[in-house]
């Protein structure tokens, strides 16, 4: 008998004792309230900038020169963007006239992993969507915008349209109907990289990156 | 790595190491204040008592409902992993485990693995199976890194290296880590393990990493983390390998999100995790980065055990948040490593035996006075008191046959259990208990002024001269 | 949390379960209780035969032995009256573990049902039975209140000798650090792991002597024998003739401070 054949004969030997089927629907129905955009939006905000995140108010014209302001104001004159995607097209038409290089996320990594880790100071990227109550981005990064340009570069910054921000994570799981199309690889995220393992200190860029910018677009405040 | 060998019985020297910490005031003073700390963040989290109540018993019920179906949800995981492209191992012990992990590595010829943080690849003492097979097996996790390079192991199962100061560390990082400076600075230490540890992440030809929850009908993994560096283990070298306990698996992806919420809000006291990164396949054609194998070894080591007895189940409902420990009065008082066992603290002393036997064990389920705070903040209702009063009852009951577990009447000791018997034939006759308490008023004066352990640090224990129930007698 | 219950709103008779720890080490706190009771118009019935609640034995390990000492407690409250321990502790063991404890008995269980539905902690009778608004009658005082583990997490009765303190005019409640943590009796615990055991008492008197209190009171006579004992030892270490941290049952500080 293999291991696999044991393991499953001594759980299926112990007891049957199913146990009734828990109502998570119900939960979620009865603690978190559906709220409008505008609160959903506050409340992103409010838990991301508390996880360390920038947040800026965007639109669909003035995102583009507030990323150039985030990157000038850290000198940063190199941008990691996928193209194929209407922003990176957007970042790959605007930036480089004005002095920022974009380079593009072409080719496997293993092509250009030394320059992924040494020389790729920044990125940006999209979101798929948010969730308000614990201020998460959610990423399904996929073969235009792969998972490293969420991980490698020390700046990642992120573009996510206000109207699409769930609640919960829950209602995005259900709303999206998850179940039935999770990519290779779907990834939350709620601030920067961050560590308190040092005499519980929080300090911020352990592996991932040191800062997390989100371009908040739609948000009229 | 310096380590415990493998076969090393916790129980052994239990009350030295537990005696070493307590005397030592400045050990004393960090754990005491790091559980202070995550205390007050986890109760920062759960202000409304209602949710927090309902939310753990929604927690409970999860865990009850998956650990019910198990087997099944166990065969839909594999299907489903399996239709995803992940390979799944089966491992019964520790030894299967490696075996599978290092025959992997060997395939590849691979010289570096880079972990993510793996409490479960700390219980099967990979590192040292590793480097007796010449692969260098790093600890990426901040705090495991710091500990591995130590020469240590983990005192706890969320913060790794909490028994360390920053001064420490940076003793460490200067005498260990070629060309570094000494420096207390925390953000600095951090940038040094960073800059490290990247160059390693580009090397590796081996990533390995544990999973806080198995989605069986989508066939995913799901890890937790802040760092990020579990990431960086499961994208950036070519072969990614899981390993996880059988007992992590929810048949929902439903059941997430409360176990997630309930997980970091309890282990830190954050309402999630800087990373949530749920794996469904290895990189697929035309994806530029991501392993291009996947494989996921689920690891027995005596969950089924636990899993055979009803009460004893409950054990394998943890979600390995921490909180039981940040909130034990014993742990707090003498750290993880006194206990000797990987996983340390309350759950340490419920879930251990079914992995070593009661024989190497039994000593840790008598360090604890039933408190309840570990119960009371187990945010999946895990009894542990009634768990311990179990295991108690387990160990020193004579050996018998068909035992619930292994090492059962390990503890046994005829005299302490005779002594218990004449206790109960007093105890449950109104007459013996009479002359037996008369007897300890009139000559309470015999009593010794030292009562062993008890007149350590205290005065010894006198009978009153006249009992309750003779002063009622002369009230009339 | 508390174990209100309506159908006995003004009970005028109930069973005194005192405790073996009350009996042998603490009889004066158990006199005090009755007394107490008694003062407010109850009729207090002390069954000769009671002898302990089985606990020790129980915690320790030895379920068997424990199910023979409560079996013979099944058997002291024949009528419907509550049953009131001076102990949330021992009241923990009758009402939360004696049904469990005869599971496989179903006439005993049925019997440890009845009882424990019947089992009130004495502060949570005081407070939730009896609705006691205590007149103080003394002067200024402040104490410090120490709540076991049981009657905390498994009674759910911590806020009831808190509200009695806390109706008593001139006495000031102190708050000491690490409140709700365990003092480190845990019965055999402190003798199977005296290190930890009295590392843990050594903490919580210092918390409770930090307050400046002048005494502290639970309703518990266990961990009073833990922490006054320790508080006694570290006065003989020191060369203190007078007790740094006096305690008493909380029965007998509400005795003394309503008595007209």
């Amino acid at each position: 008998m293999s291991a696999r054949d044991r393991i499953l004969a001594k759980l299926k030997a112990a007891p049957n004792l199913p146990k009734p089927e828990p109502d998570v629907a119900a939960w979620f129905a009865g603690h978190r309230p559906v709220e409008n955009t505008a609160d959903k939006v506050a409340r992103f905000r409010k838990c991301i900038e508390f996880a360390h995140a920038e947040v800026h108010a965007v639109t669909a014209i003035t995102w583009l020169p507030k990323l150039r302001e985030v990157l000038a104001a850290r000198q940063i004159d190199k941008l990691l963007v996928a193209e194929e995607t209407p922003h990176g097209n957007a970042a790959l038409d605007e930036l480089p006239p004005q002095g920022i290089e974009c380079s593009t996320y072409d080719m496997p990594i293993e092509a250009w992993k030394t320059e992924m880790f040494h020389a790729t100071p920044a990125s940006l990227t999209a979101a798929r969507a948010a969730i308000a109550e614990t201020g998460t981005l959610i990423l399904w990064p996929d073969a235009k915008e792969p998972r490293l340009m969420s991980l490698v570069p020390p700046v990642h910054i992120v573009l996510l349209d206000s109207a699409k921000i769930y609640n919960t994570f829950y209602e995005a799981t259900q709303a999206e109907g998850w179940k039935d199309s999770l990519p290779t690889n779907a990834l939350l995220i709620s601030g920067p990289s961050k560590t308190a393992d040092i005499q519980v200190t929080l300090a911020y860029g352990a592996h991932g990156p040191k800062e997390l910018i989100v371009l908040l677009m739609g948000d009229e405040q | 790595m310096n380590a415990q060998p493998i076969h090393f019985k916790p129980s052994e020297g239990f009350r030295d190491r537990a005696k070493a910490v307590v005397d030592n005031p400045f050990l004393r003073q960090s754990f005491r204040g790091a559980m202070d700390f995550l205390m007050s963040k986890r109760a920062g989290q759960f202000p409304d008592v209602e949710e927090l109540e309902s939310l753990r018993t929604l927690g409970e019920q999860i865990r009850q409902y998956n650990l019910g179906k198990l087997p099944e949800l166990l065969v839909r995981l594999e299907e489903n992993l399996t239709r995803n492209g992940i390979q799944v191992h089966w491992a019964e012990t520790p030894d299967e485990a490696n075996e599978i992990i290092l025959g992997i590595c060997k395939r590849v010829d691979a010289k570096l693995m880079v972990k993510g943080k793996s409490m479960v690849s700390e219980e099967i003492e990979l590192n040292h199976a590793a480097e007796a097979a010449g692969i260098g097996a790093l600890e990426s996790d901040m705090g495991e890194y710091i500990v591995q390079l130590a020469g240590e192991k983990p005192s706890h199962i969320i913060m790794p290296a909490i028994h360390k100061t920053k001064e420490e560390i940076a003793k460490l990082f200067h005498e260990k880590v070629p060309g570094v400076e000494y420096t207390d600075n925390v953000d600095a230490l951090i940038q040094i393990g960073r800059k490290v540890l990247r160059e390693k992440f580009l090397e590796a030809d081996i990533g390995l990493s544990g999973v806080n929850f198995a989605i069986a009908e989508t066939g995913t993994l799901c890890l937790v983390e802040n760092e990020g560096n579990g990431r960086m283990c499961t994208t950036t070298p070519p072969i990614h390998v899981a390993i996880t306990g059988i007992e992590k698996i929810v048949e929902q992806l439903s059941h997430v999100p409360p176990l997630l919420s309930l997980l970091t809000r309890s282990a830190t006291g954050q309402n999630i995790s800087t990373y949530f990164n749920m794996i469904s396949s290895p990189r697929k054609p035309g994806e530029k980065d991501g392993p291009e194998e996947v494989h996921l070894v689920l690891l027995d080591n005596g969950r089924s055990q636990a899993y055979a007895d009803e009460q004893l189940r409950k054990t394998l409902q943890c979600i390995r948040c921490g909180a039981c420990m940040n909130h034990c009065p014993v742990y707090t008082r003498i750290g993880g490593h006194a206990y000797g066992t990987t996983y340390p603290g309350p759950i340490g002393k419920i879930i251990s035996p079914h992995m070593l036997g009661l024989e190497a064990t039994a000593t840790m389920a008598t360090a604890s006075s039933l408190c309840g705070a570990c119960g009371e903040v187990c945010p999946v209702k895990i009894p542990i008191p009634e768990l311990l009063m179990r295991l108690r009852e387990e160990s020193f009951s004579a050996p018998h046959p068909n035992p619930a577990m292994r090492g059962q009447g390990a503890g046994y000791n005829g005299l302490v259990s005779f002594v218990w018997r004449a206790w109960a034939t007093v105890y449950r006759s109104p007459m013996l208990y009479g002359l037996a308490t008369w007897a300890g008023s009139r000559f309470s004066w015999l009593m010794p002024s030292s009562q062993g352990p008890w007149t350590t640090v205290r005065t010894p224990l006198k009978p009153a001269p006249k009992r309750l129930r003779d002063m009622l007698k002369e009230r009339g | 949390m508390s174990s209100v219950q309506p159908a006995t709103p003004h009970p005028t008779d109930i069973y005194f379960f005192a405790t073996c720890v009350v009996d042998q080490f603490f009889p004066g706190a158990g006199m005090d209780a009755i007394t107490l009771l008694e003062r407010l118009g109850i009729r207090v019935h002390f069954p000769e035969e009671q002898t302990c609640c089985g606990q020790p034995a129980y915690t320790s390990g030895f379920p068997d032995e424990a199910r023979k000492v409560a079996a013979h407690q099944l058997t002291l409250f024949p009528n419907d009256w509550p049953v009131v321990v001076p102990s949330g502790s021992c009241a923990g063991m009758m009402k939360h573990h004696y049904p469990t404890l005869f599971a496989a008995d179903p006439a005993r269980r049925a019997q440890a049902e009845a009882l424990s539905a019947r089992i009130y902690e004495l502060t949570d009778f005081l407070v939730n039975l009896l609705d006691w608004q205590p007149q103080d009658t003394g002067g200024e005082c402040t104490v410090v209140l120490h709540t076991s583990c049981s009657a905390r997490r498994e009674m759910g009765v911590h806020l009831t000798g808190r509200k009695l303190l806390g109706g008593l005019g001139k006495v000031t409640v102190a708050q000491q650090d690490h409140e709700s943590e365990c003092c480190g009796f845990g019965g055999t615990f402190s003798i199977k792991q005296p290190e930890i055991s009295g590392a843990m008492v050594e903490d919580k008197v210092k918390a409770l002597k930090a307050t400046g209190a002048e005494r502290v009171v639970s309703a518990d006579c266990g961990c009073l024998m833990n922490i006054l004992g320790h508080a006694a030892w570290k006065d003989a270490q020191e060369g203190r003739a007078q007790p740094s941290l006096p305690g008493e049952h909380i029965a007998s500080f509400l005795l003394r401070r309503t008595a007209r």
